[in-house]
């Protein structure tokens, strides 16, 4: 489960997160969505540990991400960065089987190999492709080998940022259906960060609309069409009328 | 008058801060040294990519500077009948100083800038957080082996930019100067101390720790886009550079100067 109550973030005088609230329940998938520059990125980094909250508590699993727990907690969490963040020096392989190559989860060579390939196929990326470097596949492929990568150690809980940027609108479909796949699969606890409706539609079971630094609006991916909240319905119309101010 | 104030007082505090920046990042990084996990298979690359492929522009610098070296004593010894300190004075001042200095100086516009463009690369790529989250601290993996090898491989370049060097020399001497080959060998070893070697082989570890350092730190401090990357390269090779030849000075101060 994963557990955000009143988190606050800023950056200088930029006031980002003003106390954001939310529940993530086991198995289940959550998409965050919101205009850009509204904190979406900046609570994922929060729930990574990768940016400290000013106040406020994260427990995922119970673990805080931002303690000396949280090289236990990232054990067991699997990420997808927007642009797949693969090491460029190391072949397709190394990077799905970075986690069994170093470190606490060390196994041997070959076995990582043939681990790393089973994810590969499961993304439905061939073997022929384990020997490549990642600046030698197009970005849906890049994006599926960050996905193995995410999957590859079984992980608890997955975190996606911006899963289909800059996909065209097929691959982006194959890339939510294959994220949706294998999150019922997996049995995963999941977080996505989008402000793609379509994403929203194939692979959330609850959505939350952040804006201005807080939750404005949380339910299940059922009630979307018909919440009433004006933000939520200007962000879904895409309307430039509304209380999201757009510049212009 | 107060807006003078206040800029020099900001200036004063991000300069402080950029200090305490990089003490800490030292002092995590020598702390991490002796620390499992070693990364053996990113320690070896960097020997060769510091170390070796380093190779040929320091030791094509310190040829014609050997040559250049042998030339110029040559000239100004021949002003009073000294013309045979060209040997023993090429071999002291390539060994003490312009082997280590300049072989530092070539390796620093070399690796410290492909250090610094590398890690700053990652950073803005997310390459450095995707680290993170794969349980893996990025100053062990990516800082500590090249520090290492830095320190382990620039005193090897420095020795064999130094025995190029004396070759420059030699080879100067005896074709354009008219210096007899065996004299010239005879005298090169003769004056040359023990120390003479070491002080420029420690001096080379030195340089190998300020490059590596500042290459990383440059690098991991990279602000976004493209822009950044130039401009932590950029700062990566001026620092680097400029504390080779500080550290330079304090070094020989320390070695030669009673």
């Amino acid at each position: 489960m994963i557990d955000v109550s009143d988190v606050y973030k800023s950056f200088g005088q930029n006031q980002v997160l003003k106390g954001v609230n939310l529940k993530v329940h086991d198995g289940k998938s959550m998409v965050i969505i919101g205009a850009s520059g509204q904190g979406k990125s900046v609570i994922l980094k929060c729930l990574l540990g990768l940016t400290k909250p000013n106040s406020g508590k994260i427990l995922l699993n119970g673990f805080d991400p931002n303690s000396a727990q949280k090289n236990i907690i990232l054990s067991k969490v699997g990420m997808l960065f927007q642009g797949g963040a693969l090491f460029d020096s190391l072949p397709i392989w190394q990077n799905v089987a970075f986690r069994y190559l170093h470190g606490k989860q060390k196994i041997n060579a070959s076995e990582a190999r043939k681990i790393a390939i089973e994810k590969l196929e499961r993304v439905g990326l061939k073997k022929s492709f384990a020997d490549n470097f990642p600046s030698e596949l197009s970005g849906g492929m890049q994006k599926r080998v960050a996905l193995a990568r995410a999957i590859a150690t079984q992980p608890e809980i997955i975190f996606f940022d911006e899963p289909t940027t800059g996909l065209d609108p097929i691959m982006a479909q194959v890339i939510n259906d294959l994220i949706r796949e294998l999150v019922v699969e997996l049995g995963v606890t999941a977080v996505t960060i989008t402000h793609d409706i379509q994403s929203v539609r194939s692979i959330a079971d609850e959505v939350a609309l952040l804006h201005d630094g807080i939750i404005q609006w949380s339910g299940l991916l059922n009630q979307l069409d018909k919440s009433k909240n004006k933000y939520l319905k200007q962000f879904i119309a895409g309307s430039t009328v509304g209380p999201i101010e757009t510049l212009r | 008058m107060i807006g003078f104030t206040a800029q020099t007082g900001r200036i004063f505090l991000t300069f402080c801060s950029f200090i305490g920046e990089l003490i800490i990042f030292c002092i995590r990084v020598f702390a991490y040294i002796l620390t499992p996990p070693f990364f053996m298979r990113a320690f070896f690359s960097s020997v060769v990519q510091i170390g070796w492929l380093s190779l040929p522009v320091v030791g094509i610098t310190s040829f014609f500077t050997g040559g250049a070296l042998a030339l110029q004593i040559y000239a100004g010894g021949a002003r009073f009948n000294a013309e045979e300190v060209v040997p023993s004075i090429v071999a002291i001042g390539m060994v003490r100083e312009l082997g280590p200095v300049l072989g530092g100086l070539m390796v620093a516009a070399r690796v410290a800038s492909s250090i610094a463009a590398e890690i700053g690369t990652m950073k803005v790529t997310e390459q450095i957080d995707a680290l993170t989250t794969l349980s893996t601290d990025p100053i062990k993996y990516l800082v500590v082996p090249r520090l290492v090898a830095a320190i382990l491989t620039v005193p090897l370049l420095v020795g064999v930019g130094d025995s190029i060097g004396v070759l420059g020399g030699y080879v100067i001497g005896v074709t354009r100067l008219e210096f007899n080959n065996t004299i010239y060998l005879i005298n090169s070893i003769n004056y040359l101390e023990f120390w003479d070697i070491l002080s420029g082989l420690i001096k080379g570890a030195v340089f190998g720790c300020i490059i590596a350092l500042m290459g990383c730190f440059f690098g991991m401090r990279c602000e976004k886009g493209a822009r950044g990357v130039g401009q932590a390269t950029k700062s990566a090779v001026v620092s680097a550079s400029v504390l080779i030849l500080a550290a330079n000075y304090f070094l020989t101060e320390a070695f030669f100067s009673s």
